[in-house]
């Protein structure tokens, strides 16, 4: 049923990520962090990498933050981001995973990730993981560390070898390892929809 | 079973309930569009040479970027924000093109998404009702289930008006006690959200619940409602009564006539049931609710206006937080200077919303070194004030008064806060740089507001009230 599809919900590459860690420990890391309102007036899903954390990663000046962990040379080629609890809260705005995507983070790892942005993150291959206090709490103090995350297996792998599993929504997993596109499988129910509609006369 | 008024609206909605492997596939009753969040949703329409299924539930509307000067609104002066005037006409091209309504530029009833929906009688109990925009759980107020979505999903619902989702869990917040005079719904919420944390309600649809709800108007329900993201709940409810038949009826696009009875008798099946069950309850006394006001970088940060700043040292979040807001711990808010002062946006930008910042400001005037906006959620709104003369008292007392629109709630349409600035704002988030980048927002309610805007400082608005 799934067509080729814009959307990177059929990257299959989305099956295993092996990769250090970026990490970022601050709790409640919220949308307007991620991609400041003032980027939203864009049209388009590609090119919001450049202002990812844009307030966080430049000055006021506009020059980059050394300091600042996505700046510094060791996080560059990282697909993975840990950060503090309830990342994501705030709107609803598809721009944050998209800006992640784009500056080539697939996974998010946090001990908790707010709902609306783990739906947008899903669509767009951006793994939300969802993990224990203890290892969250080793992987926020080991910045860099390499780690594997497997969806098929639900796994996140430890540089010690251990693993922990994660929970992930069953069907986003189904859809991400076998690139179904959700749309395709909504139109595939088009005859129950229109069903529905007569049954419940809102015809 | 007793059931839940979620589990009600739930299963009446369900086109494909959920299984074990896949979410339910949910029917939507009503979507409402903005320019922020549908370009690229109409883009894969368009790609996959899809048409909107619904164009009958679907509405659009122009608000977050657009601006609120009168001249860029109704034509005279381009719009200042080059990127938000592209928006606001792709806005108006895919409505062309796809056969959607949008209260556009000209419409006397533009305005916020979630002042419009309720203020034309679409919002309605029972119905599901979706929007890109997370404070669409405002619409709950009327015993909706109403949440916000991302792009990808504004695209399913406009492609097949039906969303794949999974049934939150169902948190009960009884509110009992009177507020006290001078405390208003936004105070309610503020103390809510500090008490069960910016987390507190993930995964749940709220139901709030108890005398002091039902004694709550529809303005102040839907204040209450809209903030349930805040505390990181999908949604927030509010059982329909008769508050919210009387505000209903008569309204443009609400039922009428045989239509409005049989509308009625659903609409009184609604309330959850006794002895119904939910996964988490929590009971909170209004009584002790004070003026709230924000301290902090997000919503939960919150004290009562005559409290001091909290210690936390051990929180490096914290104390961040207050690294940006300039402020220091155990230190009181009162009397400190502020620069900015903001009454609007869909949490605080309705019609009693201006009545309350007009009766602190009437015979008053701003403070001297500080600019105040007041912006209506919705060009009704704003008639309706001006019609009772508010628009008056506002510029009398020295302040600004605009066309409708999210304004300096997002600052992203030209209003916007100055780098370092203190803005006592009524919109609902206090997040780094919200209102412009390096400005400080402290939320309060529109009293708390216009007493700052008076006295040029943060001020507990009972001081102005009984004086």
């Amino acid at each position: 049923m799934a067509e080729g599809t814009l959307t990177p919900a059929a990257d299959r590459e989305a099956m295993r990520i092996h990769s250090r860690t970026v990490v970022l420990p601050a709790a409640n890391i919220d949308t307007d962090q991620i991609i400041p309102a003032r980027f939203l007036t864009t049209t388009t899903r590609t090119g919001l990498g450049r202002q990812l954390f844009a307030d966080w990663r430049y000055g006021a000046d506009g020059a980059p933050r050394a300091e600042f962990a996505l700046n510094r040379p060791e996080a560059a080629g990282c697909q993975i981001l840990v950060a503090g609890r309830n990342f994501g809260c705030g709107s609803s705005r598809e721009h944050a995973p998209w800006a992640l995507r784009d500056f080539g983070i697939r996974a998010v790892v946090s001990t908790e990730i707010a709902d609306i942005f783990r739906a947008n993150a899903l669509k767009n291959g951006l793994l939300p993981i969802v993990i224990d206090e203890a290892t969250s709490r080793w992987l926020i103090e080991h910045p860099g560390a390499q780690v594997t995350i497997d969806l098929e297996a639900t796994t996140l792998t430890l540089p010690s070898g251990v693993a922990v599993s994660f929970p992930i929504e069953p069907f986003a997993r189904y859809c991400l390892l076998n690139g179904i596109d959700e749309l395709g499988f909504l139109l595939a129910r088009v005859p129950q929809i229109e069903a529905y509609e007569q049954r419940t006369a809102r015809s | 079973m007793p059931k839940t008024l979620l589990q009600k609206l739930w299963e009446a909605h369900e086109v494909v309930p959920e299984s074990v492997d896949t979410p339910a596939v949910l029917y939507v009753d009503l979507h409402l569009i903005h320019e922020v969040t549908s370009p690229q949703a109409f883009t894969e329409l368009a790609r996959r040479g899809l048409g909107v299924r619904r164009r009958d539930r679907t509405l659009a509307t122009l608000d977050h970027s657009t601006p609120t000067r009168t001249e860029q609104v109704f034509g005279g002066a381009p719009i200042a924000v080059e990127s938000a005037a592209r928006q606001v006409r792709e806005l108006e091209t895919n409505c062309a093109s796809f056969g959607v309504e949008l209260l556009g530029l000209p419409s006397r009833e533009r305005g916020i998404v979630h002042v419009i929906g309720p203020e034309l009688g679409l919002t309605q109990p029972g119905k599901t009702i979706v929007c890109g925009d997370s404070h669409t759980s405002t619409h709950g107020a009327f015993g909706a289930l109403a949440f916000g979505i991302g792009t990808t999903e504004v695209g399913h619902v406009l492609a097949t008006q039906c969303l794949l989702q999974r049934k939150p869990r169902a948190l009960a917040i009884n509110v009992a006690g009177a507020l006290a005079g001078g405390v208003t719904a936004k105070d309610l919420i503020l103390a809510i959200i500090g008490r069960i944390g910016v987390a507190g309600g993930t995964g749940c649809v709220i139901e709030y619940r108890g005398a002091t709800i039902r004694a709550l108007d529809m303005d102040e329900r839907m204040t209450v409602c809209n903030m349930s993201i805040e505390a990181g709940a999908r949604a927030g409810m509010i059982a329909p009564d008769e508050t919210t038949y009387a505000y209903l009826r008569e309204r443009r696009r609400a039922p009428h006539g045989r239509d409005w009875e049989r509308a009625l008798e659903g609409w009184r099946a609604l309330p959850t049931d006794p002895g119904a069950r939910f996964d988490r309850e929590l009971d909170i006394d209004a009584t002790g609710v004070e003026p709230m006001i924000t301290y902090g970088t997000n919503p939960g940060m919150v004290m009562p206006i005559s409290g001091s700043v909290p210690e936390r040292t051990a929180d490096p979040a914290f104390a961040r937080a207050l690294t940006y807001m300039g402020l220091e711990a155990g230190a009181p808010l009162r009397e400190r200077p502020v620069n900015v002062v903001f009454v609007g946006s869909c949490t605080n930008g309705r019609l009693s919303d201006l009545r309350a910042a007009a009766g602190v400001l009437r015979g008053r005037k701003v403070a001297r070194g500080v600019r105040m906006l007041v912006v209506p959620g919705s060009q009704q709104v704003k008639a309706a004030a001006e019609a009772e003369g508010l628009d008056r008292v506002f510029l009398d007392a020295g302040a600004d008064w605009r066309e409708s629109g999210c304004s300096m709630c997002i600052g992203m349409n030209g209003d916007t806060v100055a780098r370092g600035e203190y803005s006592v704002s009524t919109s609902n988030r206090n997040f780094e740089g919200r209102q412009g980048a390096g400005a400080r927002t402290l939320l309060a309610s529109p009293l708390t507001a216009a007493a700052c805007a008076v006295r040029g400082c943060i001020t507990d608005p009972r001081e102005l009230l009984n004086g």
